[in-house]
């Protein structure tokens, strides 16, 4: 029964309420975001006659971590400090880990996050202690759009179907993640005409390697339909 | 110990967590939402936030980041802890510690002489929103004031300035809004410059869009800016430029009128000025609002090319939008607030509420009638019901004023906005300024504020009350620490929206010596000698079940006493809303038997009392698009104002004027106007930047991330961009409320937009332009500038 979230990025305004309420349940320090919004932006301006034509689009994805089928996190952890538990849930033991941050290097998400004073790697938890107590996740529990929501893996993806590609997200087989998303309408749009992460100052933390670098933009586009 | 060995000794059992549940600190944030504190040794240690059932009827009210990082602030490093004096020159910021006796006596001593030697007039108490509910925030001073002989009245408010003044001339109330559960019956919505993702405008209204989106509505949105709300809710955006929104609701008016979807009969039973037809008595000859779109007087009909060069929208878009509105009925036209913030906003308000009228969306479900729609059927939220008192001074100043109360405040008459009598007759002397930032940061034009208050023959003594040195606290002689909400009793009800009343229980003591700001109040008002009846015997928590006992005999019969409130932990007590209420139903159905509150009882597309002030440039009868002084275009422009001109002269924009480019201030979800400016988790998630198009920023050899100057007349700022297509071309945008941070030169480090606003108001309703203005931008190539964070 590994445990998924859901994202609905058609209605997501981008207010980072999730972000900050991990925050606060986590008390993380600045530089450290378990949970992301990524602005993804494009889209040209034509003059016409006396006025402005708009094909400026742009979505927002919500990004905490996937606790991946294939957790390559887990795999390239030289400690064991990187570990699965049954029920999917991806946590990193703050006790073995040396902060070689080869987990952040090998993730493409960028979820493992480095914690600087600490000298080692944190992320997200799922809030296990929540589910523990039958309570969501601080992040779902939090979205004013009622954006996001966890279940069961099979259950999340029989309501809404195998993840979709949407820029700049990574080819889903490379680490298999617990992600069912809703994609916003223009995502289309950025899978075929120029699209950048619009935000990168606020979702790139002090000391990890960011979603994915402009170059492996091209890349992921290549996989999207 | 080896290097895997990082286990501690055993820690002592943690003490025990107490959730309680508590209304979110209210601010002037557009939202009344719940959090659940967790309380450890005295300490708040983490905010969830609503979890009752999710339900149409009564939804969860969940917080925005600003609520959800509120630790940043409540225990923030710079927390205001002693009563401090000034030592410097006023304004420096230099202060020294002073004890609670001192500073109180210092207060009532300022407020004894100034009263004795100028009259209670001179006292003002200003506009203030930072701390904002029922026992917390500005009104506690105005009530401490009015029992000690009065003090200046102020009317209006920033925010809503001109549509508090305009709505009631077409439709003779306030109270223009249904339910926001109606929205769901709507097929169109048009959010025109509303942007509920950021600035709320009630907690929910964002969600209640887009239940009715998922319900079928097909939802735009008008803006220069690609918003939030853009993103997560809009079917379509349209980029329009700043300050013409009344030219694109004027060619739609007039695409809806020569194309014959106007509801010519509710037009013709429902509203009057609509035709030469239909003009009150005395004002047969005036222009009628079908002879404005025709251009059958001034020779320039309203068509949409008329628009095109002005909106930036192209002609077929209006034309679309216009066929749309009229025909995909019921339909929501709601007005934002920013773009009655402008030079004549009263124009855009009324222009909006006659496309509401013309598609006969007025007292329908789905419908909506747009104007400043307060909730149906009763108004809707109180805000505060904490009883301020008679103010037995019964002269008032436009709230925007202030400075020239200042300035020239005994030369001021009715022609200033004066109320409640011919003239002033003092200029303002004492300012006791309780959580406000207004005195500096958020008015317009923050040098020359500034240096009105660094003149100390002019404002003799300023006492300034809050929890951080803000930039008005800097200039203060006085500084008063005042707790958070969190650290005293409160009671909330909606902002604008909702059916709530949402408890404040005291969590935590306050640090230092900080008192509420109701504390602050009645100590200052025993040493006046008026104590008691300051406090009637009460303390916070009295109050607050003072003012229960208001909301159960008003708009919540059931609501709970307040032990019962207390004990069950439930922090709100909602109303469902099962059958929302439509907002002129009554009229709809009969106009006769019901009629407006307009001297005609009819929709006023044509005002007669605005007609008889006689000021047809500013103050037309009928709503007219007026270009603003402040504009991106051409001298050449006016020429399309010339009466002899039968061929529409199209604006070109000013290529080589100095100041070239609009710039827009939008709520960021980093603040509350100024307050959170210092939050250290906000700055990460929304750091302060100028928002400038890609094609103006190749212009400028400017790259994304670049330090700025943007710069005008009035002053400079220094701050790093961001460029995104997600801004009309012509346009920048500087999120409002950062803090103020000059550095020696007389530059912004802070990003504050207020540097470059002009203090200038709009004509009918004394209300702030604040979101017009024109500047510069340039890479900035001086030294390396460092900018206080955290």
């Amino acid at each position: 029964m590994p445990y998924a979230f859901y994202f609905d990025s058609s209605s997501c305004s981008g207010c980072k309420a999730c972000q900050v309420a991990c925050k606060d349940k986590h008390n993380l320090p600045l530089g450290v975001l378990w949970r992301r919004v990524y602005e993804v932006a494009g889209g040209e301006w034509q003059p016409q006659g006396e006025a402005w034509l708009s094909m400026v689009f742009a979505y927002n994805l919500s990004i905490a971590c996937n606790h991946c089928e294939k957790p390559i996190c887990v795999e390239v952890c030289p400690t064991t400090a990187m570990h699965q538990r049954p029920d999917g849930i991806v946590l990193v033991d703050a006790d073995k880990c040396v902060g070689c941050k080869y987990c952040a290097w090998a993730c493409p998400y960028g979820a493992p996050q480095f914690d600087e004073a600490a000298g080692r790697m944190t992320k997200c938890t799922f809030c296990a202690d929540n589910l523990a107590e039958g309570e969501p996740p601080s992040c779902v529990a939090a979205c004013p759009m009622r954006a996001l929501d966890f279940g069961e893996r099979a259950d999340l993806e029989t309501r809404h179907g195998p993840l979709k590609p949407v820029y700049p997200l990574p080819e889903a087989a490379l680490t298999r993640p617990s992600l069912a998303l809703t994609p916003h309408r223009e995502a289309t749009r950025a899978a075929a005409e120029s699209a950048a992460i619009g935000n990168w100052e606020e979702v790139r933390p002090t000391s990890h390697r960011p979603i994915s670098s402009r170059n492996s933009d091209k890349v992921n586009k290549k996989n999207s339909p | 110990m080896t290097l895997f060995s990082r286990r501690k000794t055993p820690p002592a059992p943690p003490s025990p967590i107490a959730k309680i549940r508590v209304g979110c600190p209210a601010h002037n944030c557009g939202g009344r939402c719940l959090l659940i504190a967790h309380i450890q040794d005295g300490r708040i240690i983490r905010l969830d936030t609503d979890d009752r059932p999710d339900r149409l009827e009564a939804p969860q009210l969940r917080a925005c980041p600003r609520g959800r990082a509120y630790l940043r602030r409540q225990y923030h490093p710079d927390r205001l802890l002693h009563p401090l004096k000034r030592t410097g020159k006023r304004g420096d910021g230099r202060f020294e510690r002073i004890s609670w006796d001192e500073a109180l006596d210092t207060l009532a001593a300022q407020l004894t002489r100034v009263k004795e030697t100028y009259g209670n007039s001179a006292l003002f108490v200003p506009y203030g929103t930072g701390s904002y509910n029922n026992l917390n925030g500005s009104h506690t001073a105005r009530r401490l004031l009015n029992l000690f002989g009065g003090c200046l009245g102020i009317y209006n408010s920033y925010s809503w300035g001109a549509i508090n003044i305009a709505t009631p001339t077409v439709f003779g109330t306030l109270q223009t809004g249904n339910q926001r559960q109606d929205w769901l019956n709507s097929k169109y919505i048009l959010m025109w410059g509303w942007n509920p993702a950021e600035m709320r405008d009630g907690t929910n209204s964002d969600y209640f869009v887009k239940l009715a989106r998922q319900n079928g509505a097909r939802v735009v949105c008008i803006d220069p800016r690609h918003s939030l709300s853009t993103v997560a809710l809009a079917d379509e955006w349209i980029p329009i430029r700043p300050g013409t929104d009344a030219a694109l609701m004027t060619a739609m008016a007039y695409v809806m009128v020569t194309e014959g979807l106007y509801d010519a009969e509710f037009v013709r039973t429902h509203c009057v000025g609509f035709d030469a037809a239909q003009m009150p008595p005395g004002c047969e000859q005036a222009e009628s609002y079908r002879d404005y779109l025709l251009g059958v007087r001034d020779g320039t009909p309203k068509t949409p090319a008329w628009a095109e060069p002005l909106t930036a929208i192209p002609t077929a878009t209006i034309a679309r939008l216009a066929r749309e509105y009229a025909t995909l009925k019921p339909g929501v036209l709601y007005q934002g607030y920013g773009m009655q913030r402008r030079a004549y906003g009263e124009q855009v308000v009324r222009a909006g509420c006659v496309l509401a009228a013309l598609t006969g969306n007025v007292g329908i479900p789905g419908g909506w009638a747009s104007g400043l729609a307060l909730q149906a059927p009763d108004g809707g939220p109180f805000w505060t019901v904490f009883p301020t008192g008679q103010n037995p001074v019964k002269v008032q100043i436009p709230v925007f004023l202030w400075t020239e109360a200042i300035l020239r405040g005994h030369q001021m008459t009715q022609a200033d906005g004066i109320l409640g009598a011919e003239r002033l007759d003092n200029d303002i002397k004492l300012i006791y300024a309780v959580a406000t930032n207004c005195l500096v940061n958020q008015h317009a034009d923050v040098n020359r504020s500034a240096e009105i208050l660094r003149d100390e023959s002019k404002v003799e003594f300023l006492a300034v009350q809050d929890n951080f040195i803000t930039p008005t606290a800097r200039f203060a002689d006085l500084v008063l620490p005042a707790c958070t909400q969190f650290e005293t009793w409160g009671l909330e009800d909606g902002w604008k929206y909702g059916d709530e009343v949402i408890l404040q229980p005291k969590l935590v003591e306050p640090p230092g010596e900080c008192k509420s700001d109701y504390r602050i109040c009645a100590e200052v008002a025993e040493r006046l000698g008026i104590g008691a009846a300051y406090t009637e015997g009460r303390d916070e928590r009295g109050w607050v079940e003072w003012c229960l006992d208001r909301y159960r005999e008003t708009r919540f019969p059931g609501l709970p006493a307040l032990e019962e409130f207390v004990a069950s932990n439930v922090g709100v007590y909602a109303n469902p809303v099962t059958q929302p209420a439509v907002a002129f139903v009554d009229f709809r159905r009969d106009p006769e038997k019901h009629p407006l509150a307009t001297p005609s009882g009819k929709i006023e597309i044509f005002s007669q009392k605005l007609y008889e002030m006689g000021k047809p440039t500013e103050i037309p009868a009928i709503p007219k698009y007026i270009p603003e002084w402040e504009n991106p275009f051409t001298t050449e422009t006016q020429s399309t104002q010339r009466k002899d001109s039968k061929t529409p002269c199209a604006p070109r924009l000013r290529g080589e004027k100095e100041y070239p480019l609009q710039a827009i201030g939008h709520h960021t979800l980093a603040r509350v106007h100024s307050t959170h400016a210092n939050n250290d988790w906000l700055q990460e998630a929304f750091p302060q930047r100028v928002f400038i198009n890609p094609l103006d920023a190749a212009a400028r050899g400017i790259a994304d991330g670049d330090t700025v100057r943007v710069f005008n007349d009035r002053g400079a700022l220094i701050l790093p961009c961001r460029v995104t297509p997600r801004i009309l071309p012509g346009v920048v945008d500087i999120p409002q409320g950062a803090w103020w941070q000059p550095a020696e030169d007389g530059s912004d480090l802070g990003g504050n937009i207020n540097v470059l606003t002009s203090h200038r108001w709009t004509p009918l309703a004394f209300a702030s332009a604040q979101q017009m203005m024109m500047v510069q931008v340039m890479r900035y190539k001086g030294k390396q500038v460092d900018r206080e964070t955290g």
